[in-house]
């Protein structure tokens, strides 16, 4: 289907231009007069009214046909007096019949009609998803062949149009944050339906507990967050504590002292570091630092978990190293350099005009790349959930296992996703947390560093 | 003699500031060496642990292709050979592998190969029919145990019920080293299988398929919108405060965590829209709203970067503003947006977790054909065989890893290709 309907599609750019072209030459031949564009801008004219219609019906139709016929079938299935059906087993049961004949074979009756009714349906819908694309297409060249008369501006429509094309390229950005609003939100108040916002921002219980069976209430689970909250805390305190004095000494280092070969052999290789997959950094701090970390604890008498905060955080550091020392040298440089000749003329050496003159001045800009690196590593997901563990504790021992809200996210949605539990719904709570920390996070270092551009411009 | 008193403090003094400023650059030096040494470290970390997954460990096999064993005839048609009996071939093989094996002997020779040893067998026979009835050497592929423990990456000094092999399998793994009738060679099925669950047959090529799909989508899909967007906000947008709401979202987008990206596709593209489950398409189309702010942002730089003269020049000469952006500006921005793309599709590449979100974590043992087929994708494959308990695993992981790095290296260096062959300077 889809590379059937891309063919139709480039039969019908081709010959919308073709013929918007030959129409408008002959229009204006028979008139006598020139047209009032190029003919090449009827001959798009023509294109357009034939080509975004079709695409909007093709596109709505990839979307909705799905989903459509399902409830079409399930809606007509022929359900028996007594037995439970389970509606996404039930659906995925009828279409491996349709689709694969050979599954029928020890499947009941009214599953059969079902599968037979599912095909038969697919089947009407893409006999009709052609004709209604051809129609479709036929109605908007005629439409806009009607037009094609040599007084018309086509070329002012044209431009129009390409305006609106570019207005809908520039808010996808917005529909995009739209989105993830709305599905955060809209997922969170079920959750929130089920679980109290109090018991999730407050309560230190995390046991997300589902009910396997039907009627198995023993343990409802408890969705206290604050566990996760501290380890995802204590883990981007470690990250941090190895990434700000490296990244910003790097920073200082590369911008004051360092000549400018080393420059521009050391940065790109800090944006290597800074372009590594952070599966690979999880990879590396699962089987080099977490065994290191576990046997130096032991050789001070701690008794270290295999994954702990501390190698998952040791590696989430070196990750934003490049990040701080990119933004910091940004900042450190655009401290005007009147400021260093000044602490330089009166007798300071360049560590004293480094501490006293140049950091205090860049403070803001450097507070601004902090929170930034803050905010990277509390969305950082991969690393923790190799390296730092998976069960919720409530610790402040970095050589102990904890659990962070990215990776609780994952284990929710990882494996069977049925959205009517808690389990499931829980990570769109913690996704808003973390949506709503990451944006404060970022809102404010974007202020904080714009006004200390302004201070020095 | 107050003067001397002074001088000396003075001297003291600057020197101890001199030695300060030392220590001070001394200790940027070692903050800067320290982040390369752990660059290096990783890097020889990954090489050091992936590096013998591109050998694997074969067993030289005598096969007897009897006809009435494998129930087939000389003038067997394909369909036929392929449900020839093979399995009891192997087990006849593998009964004569060692002379006097007790019962239980065998069951333990048995484990010595890979589960993929009667597809070779068969593989061997499609290739040369006229083998029937003779009895063939065969070197086939052995189990990731024995793979594992030649290579040197499990001990066998550990106690034997915390080994994979027991005493009497590393015997005869001794034995069959001494005979020289194992060998290792370049490992292919690392490049041209896709996912299993035995280490020894797993290999890149399904994710690698699933990657480069996920990538297609991404570049479809971001590339023409990141394009549009740019040249509205940089050439037509009028000052106002729904351009400003746009720019800003756009930066703040950039910023964006990478996993509630993984959230909005599970939520809207799969629950709402019911696009299929783990496939390409979702994937790409995730990663593609997740890079279009960092390539909105390069695209933008480069259209700024044309002199506004080219454009002036255009509408001097009666262009209209569409015909002097769209004839002379987008294309001499080209390069610089392609550019951009380029590195938005690094980025997309080496992205797990919305992946996961989407359900591309899927156990995937074939071959992607096409975008709306369920696939694996690199990184997510290196975070499954990262997970996994079995030993065999580990290397590949790196294995991957290293592949996965060599696909980023190549995209960047094209984009730094590119930035030097068309890059204009005004």
């Amino acid at each position: 289907m889809f590379f059937w309907s891309l063919v139709l599609i480039a039969v019908g750019i081709f010959s919308s231009f073709i013929y918007g072209r030959s129409r408008i030459k002959l229009n204006s031949k028979k008139q006598g007069t020139k047209s009032k564009s190029l003919p090449n801008y009827y001959a798009q004219y023509v294109l357009m009214w034939c080509l975004f219609p079709a695409l909007i019906v093709y596109f709505s139709w990839a979307i909705f046909q799905e989903q459509i016929i399902q409830n079409i079938v399930i809606s007509n299935f022929e359900y028996i007096e007594g037995a439970v059906y389970n509606e996404g087993l039930l659906l995925a049961e009828i279409r491996n019949v349709a689709n694969n004949p050979s599954f029928a074979d020890g499947k009941s009756i009214e599953i059969i009609n079902a599968a037979s009714h599912y095909s038969s349906l697919r089947q009407i819908s893409q006999i009709s998803f052609y004709t209604s694309i051809i129609i479709i297409m036929l109605l908007g060249a005629l439409y806009a062949s009607q037009k094609l008369k040599p007084e018309f501006h086509a070329q002012h429509t044209i431009e129009k149009y390409i305006q609106y094309i570019l207005i809908f390229c520039s808010s996808v950005a917005i529909f995009t944050t739209i989105g993830i609003v709305f599905s955060l939100i809209f997922e969170s108040l079920r959750f929130f339906a089920e679980v109290s916002i109090f018991e999730f921002l407050f309560s230190t219980e995390w046991y997300p507990f589902i009910p396997i069976r039907e009627g198995q209430t023993a343990a409802e689970g408890s969705f206290g967050a604050v566990p996760i909250f501290a380890g995802t805390f204590l883990v981007m305190v470690v990250a941090m504590c190895v990434a700000a004095p490296l990244g910003l000494l790097t920073a200082i280092y590369l911008a004051e002292y360092a000549s400018p070969r080393v420059r521009k052999t050391v940065k790109p290789l800090l944006e290597i570091l800074a372009g590594i997959p952070t599966i690979v950094y999880g990879f590396f701090a699962f089987v080099s630092v977490a065994p290191f970390v576990k046997a130096f604890g032991q050789s001070i008498g701690i008794d270290a978990s295999p994954t702990s905060a501390l190698a998952a955080g040791m590696v989430m550091g070196v990750m934003i190293i490049p990040f701080i020392s990119s933004l910091s040298d940004d900042v450190i440089n655009s401290v005007p350099q009147s400021l260093r000749e000044a602490s330089l003329g009166i007798g300071a050496n360049k560590a004293e005009t480094i501490k006293k003159v140049i950091l205090p001045a860049a403070l803001p800009g450097i507070v601004g790349a902090f929170l930034l690196a803050i905010s990277r590593a509390i969305g950082e997901t991969m690393i923790v959930v190799v390296a730092a563990g998976t069960a919720p504790n409530l610790t402040g021992n970095p050589f102990e296992n904890v659990t962070t809200v990215t990776v609780q996210i994952v284990v929710a949605l990882i494996g069977d996703q049925e959205f009517d539990n808690p389990r499931t719904l829980s990570a769109f709570a913690l996704g808003l947390v973390l949506f709503v920390i990451t944006l404060f996070l970022n809102i404010i270092a974007l202020q904080i560093v714009k006004r200390y551009r302004e201070r020095y411009e | 003699m107050n003067n001397s008193v002074a001088k000396e403090k003075i001297i003291s003094l600057r020197k101890k500031r001199s030695l300060e400023d030392m220590r001070f650059k001394y200790y940027g030096f070692t903050a800067m060496c320290l982040s390369l040494a752990v660059l290096v470290f990783l890097l020889y970390t990954i090489f050091s642990k992936g590096y013998t997954a591109f050998q694997k460990t074969i067993v030289l096999l005598e096969v007897d292709y009897n006809q009435e064993v494998l129930k087939l005839t000389p003038d067997s048609s394909v369909e036929e050979i392929e449900k020839g009996k093979f399995f009891r071939v192997k087990k006849q093989a593998i009964e004569n592998f060692f002379p006097d094996l007790s019962k239980s002997d065998i069951k333990l020779v048995k484990k010595l190969f890979s589960i993929n040893v009667d597809n070779e067998i068969k593989d061997y026979f499609l290739d040369n029919p006229e083998v029937i009835n003779t009895k063939q050497q065969i070197w086939v592929t052995a189990h990731s145990d024995v793979d594992q423990l030649l290579k040197g990456n499990s001990r066998r000094d550990v106690p034997e019920d915390r080994r994979k092999l027991n005493d009497i399998q590393l015997s005869y793994v001794d034995q069959l080293v001494e005979e020289k009738r194992v060998k290792q060679v370049f490992n292919n099925f690392f490049f041209t299988k896709a996912d299993s669950r035995h280490p020894e047959i797993a290999g890149v090529a399904g994710s690698f398929m699933g990657s480069l799909f996920t990538l297609f989508t991404v570049f479809i899909l971001s590339f023409p919108v990141a394009i549009g967007a740019s040249v509205y906000l940089e050439e037509f947008a009028p000052k106002n405060r729904i351009t400003e709401l746009i720019e800003v979202n756009i930066s703040n987008l950039a910023a964006v965590p990478s996993i509630v990206f993984g959230l909005l596709g599970l939520g809207v593209l799969l629950n709402v829209f019911g696009l299929p489950r783990s496939t390409p398409l979702v994937g790409g189309s995730v990663l593609a709203l997740m890079t279009l702010p960092t390539i909105i942002i390069a695209c933008r730089a480069s259209l700024k970067a044309v002199p506004p003269s080219i454009k002036e020049g255009a509408l001097a000469v009666g262009a209209t503003k569409t015909q002097a952006v769209f004839h002379h500006v987008v294309p001499l921005a080209l390069p610089g947006t392609l550019t951009g793309t380029i590195i938005g599709l690094a980025q997309a590449l080496g992205e797990t977790a919305p992946l996961i979100m989407i359900g591309m974590i899927a156990f995937i043992p074939n071959i992607p054909t096409g975008l709306t087929e369920p696939s694996a994708a690199l990184p997510v494959q290196i975070y499954l065989w990262v997970e996994s308990a079995e030993r065999g695993f580990q290397e590949k992981s790196a294995a991957a890893i290293m592949v996965i790095l060599i696909f980023l290296f190549m995209m960047n260096a094209i984009a730094v290709f590119l930035r030097n062959r068309f890059e204009r300077k005004w």
